[in-house]
């Protein structure tokens, strides 16, 4: 019967112990690489940005010349598109998880539905363009409008408020049901009146980071047609519009060099917009972060 | 004097509106959670009936093995999918190159090396690259990558497949690393602590316990990154260039299938021409990619997974 030879483990342990160090900075130095990306990233945006950006910036309409071209039309626009995004999503996000968690039984019906949503998280945002296109712009007749936008974006977010939710609305204990009903009240008393405010923490948290989300996409609106160079402000829902990446597109796009800056700048914008919601996610979640 | 309890439970047993919303509730929900359903049907619908006209014009044995792309020439317009799907794994490749090692390396450090602290700060930040926006992420290619490479390889063109491969790869490190960290931190701390225990090193814990114990969480992000960098559009619509080509060439001007249909939708294609109906054709394409993907995805991490 042979042992471990002490003498030999310690002749190989030198080896060991030094593949071990080597591999703990290879592996910290891909960490620290892909932080480096997200610092080279923003600094450069900066940098470049910076010099374009003004009061001026935001109040000016796009413009042929870089040094008058403004943001205005795209900052406007992407807030008129949120007022359709945000109540269309969350209502059916929602819903969908109150349904799921709650009243769905464990049947063939709710693991398709599950699977489904899965699958639908999953899909390339251009596709979803293309569904928006045909359904609303073409077959609705809504055209490039605001609300045909704001649509094909609330189908494209939701599966995350809707995952997001259900995580929220599983996380209430069971005590709190069990005490609600033997308090005699009704199932949907039950859900509007305990569960909903428990969960509404983390339904909110995931429903900002989803509509940060929303706000950066490109490809969808692209595809919709929802053009660029506007010279006023949306009125309704039906009017046509543009957005932030939009604007941003099309600026970065262009071959004049100071066109670069204008872009860089917009992306400024853009990011301070979505710094701002993500604070408030973290706010939200920090500030109901509640342990039962 | 106020009622009993017991008369309040019967009075409001006999509202009947409460019955009434008790019942229709349900119903409403569902039909709000099937939207989810309807918006799936109604994408491979839209996908399947447009297609379906592409090839009324073209016919579809040119389409799955034609290997020229050309729908806007003049004479004679001709439509082969090959140079978008290979202008499309291009960019993956590199993708795939770039974010592998880095993913899945800062997955095990932070798993297995970085203290909890160290944990809780990094990986939001690391997810921070996640949330920033494509199109952002796009204008660093063009603007900062494509200088850097040219700098380095001037052989290399302002629009080629090198940038955004490399970008695209960034972008889905975040997600390689969270998803790969969550499979190896669910691996059961005994395992790891029975091979310390046996005087082996945190390498050889990482790389010969935790790794292959975690390998359907980390073979499952790896399979939806790709999909990701498949289905990824604004990196490449800005920094790949529109040149559709059937060729091995990283340095040129390319086209993937996402780039060809913002191409076409940012230039008016009139409606039901058709160069109109290939976007969906490509489209269809790409949902089906995109899909075989996720469906890999789901079965390896549910087929493979090791359950303690």
């Amino acid at each position: 019967m042979r042992y471990i030879e002490q003498q030999t483990v310690v002749k190989r342990m030198n080896g060991r112990l030094i593949a071990n160090a080597i591999f703990k900075y290879i592996f910290l130095a891909a960490t620290l690489l892909a932080l480096l990306a997200l610092v080279i990233l923003l600094y450069r945006i900066v940098t470049q940005g910076a010099g374009y950006l003004s009061i001026d910036f935001l109040t000016n309409f796009a413009s042929r010349f870089p040094d008058q071209a403004g943001i205005k039309a795209a900052l406007v626009g992407s807030l008129w598109l949120m007022t359709v995004v945000a109540p269309t999503s969350i209502i059916l996000g929602v819903g969908s998880a109150i349904y799921l968690e709650e009243y769905a039984k464990q049947n063939h019906i709710t693991s398709f539905i599950r699977m489904n949503i899965s699958n639908l998280a999953g899909v390339p945002s251009v596709v979803f363009g293309l569904l928006g296109l045909t359904i609303f712009v073409r077959a609705m007749a809504l055209g490039n409008s605001i609300l045909a936008a704001g649509f094909t974006m609330s189908l494209l977010i939701l599966p995350v408020i809707i995952v997001a939710s259900q995580e929220a609305i599983r996380a209430v204990p069971g005590e709190l049901r069990d005490a609600s009903y033997g308090m005699g009240a009704t199932k949907w008393q039950t859900i509007l009146k305990i569960i909903l405010p428990a969960a509404i923490p983390g339904i909110l948290t995931g429903s900002i980071l989803a509509l940060s989300r929303a706000i950066g996409e490109t490809a969808p609106l692209i595809v919709i047609g929802v053009p660029v160079i506007i010279q006023f402000l949306p009125e309704g829902v039906l009017d046509t519009f543009t957005a932030l990446p939009m604007q941003i597109y099309d600026w970065s796009s262009r071959p004049q060099q100071e066109f670069q800056a204008v872009a860089a700048a917009g992306i400024i914008v853009l990011m301070a917009v979505l710094l701002f919601m993500n604070s408030i996610a973290v706010i939200i979640r920090n500030k109901f972060d509640k342990r039962y | 004097m106020r009622p009993s309890v017991q008369e309040m439970i019967a009075q409001s047993r006999g509202k009947r509106n409460k019955k009434v919303i008790e019942k229709i509730i349900p119903i409403i929900l569902f039909l709000i959670a099937s939207v989810s359903v309807l918006t799936s049907i109604g994408i491979v619908l839209t996908l399947i009936f447009e297609t379906i006209t592409f090839f009324t014009r073209v016919p579809f044995f040119d389409f799955i093995t034609g290997t020229t792309w050309l729908p806007f020439s003049n004479n004679e317009a001709q439509f082969g999918i090959w140079p978008l799907i290979i202008g499309t794994l291009k960019i993956t490749v590199i993708a795939i190159i770039v974010a592998v090692p880095i993913g899945i390396s800062a997955a095990i450090y932070l798993s297995e090396y970085a203290s909890e602290n160290v944990r809780r700060v990094v990986k939001p930040v690391l997810e921070v690259l996640a949330g920033v926006p494509t199109i952002v992420y796009g204008f660093f290619a063009l603007t900062f990558v494509t200088p850097v490479l040219q700098a380095v390889f001037p052989e290399i063109k302002i629009f080629n497949a090198i940038s955004p491969g490399i970008v695209v790869g960034i972008m889905i490190i975040p997600m390689i690393a969270s998803l790969s960290e969550d499979a190896m931190s669910s691996v059961p701390k005994s395992i790891r602590e029975g091979a310390l225990a046996m005087g082996s090193t945190k390498f050889e814990v990482a790389w010969k316990i935790t790794m292959p114990a975690a390998l359907s969480g980390i073979v499952a992000s790896v399979v939806l990154a790709v999909s990701r960098a498949i289905g990824e559009t604004m990196i490449v619509s800005l920094a790949a260039g529109s040149t559709p080509r059937f060729d091995g060439d990283f340095t040129g001007s390319i086209q993937t299938m996402t780039a060809y249909i913002v191409q076409v939708s940012k230039g008016d294609a009139g409606y039901g021409t058709t160069i109109y109906y290939s976007i969906y054709a490509v489209g269809f394409t790409l949902f089906l990619f995109t899909m075989a993907m996720n469906i890999l995805a789901g079965y390896v991490s549910k087929r493979f997974r090791e359950e303690y």
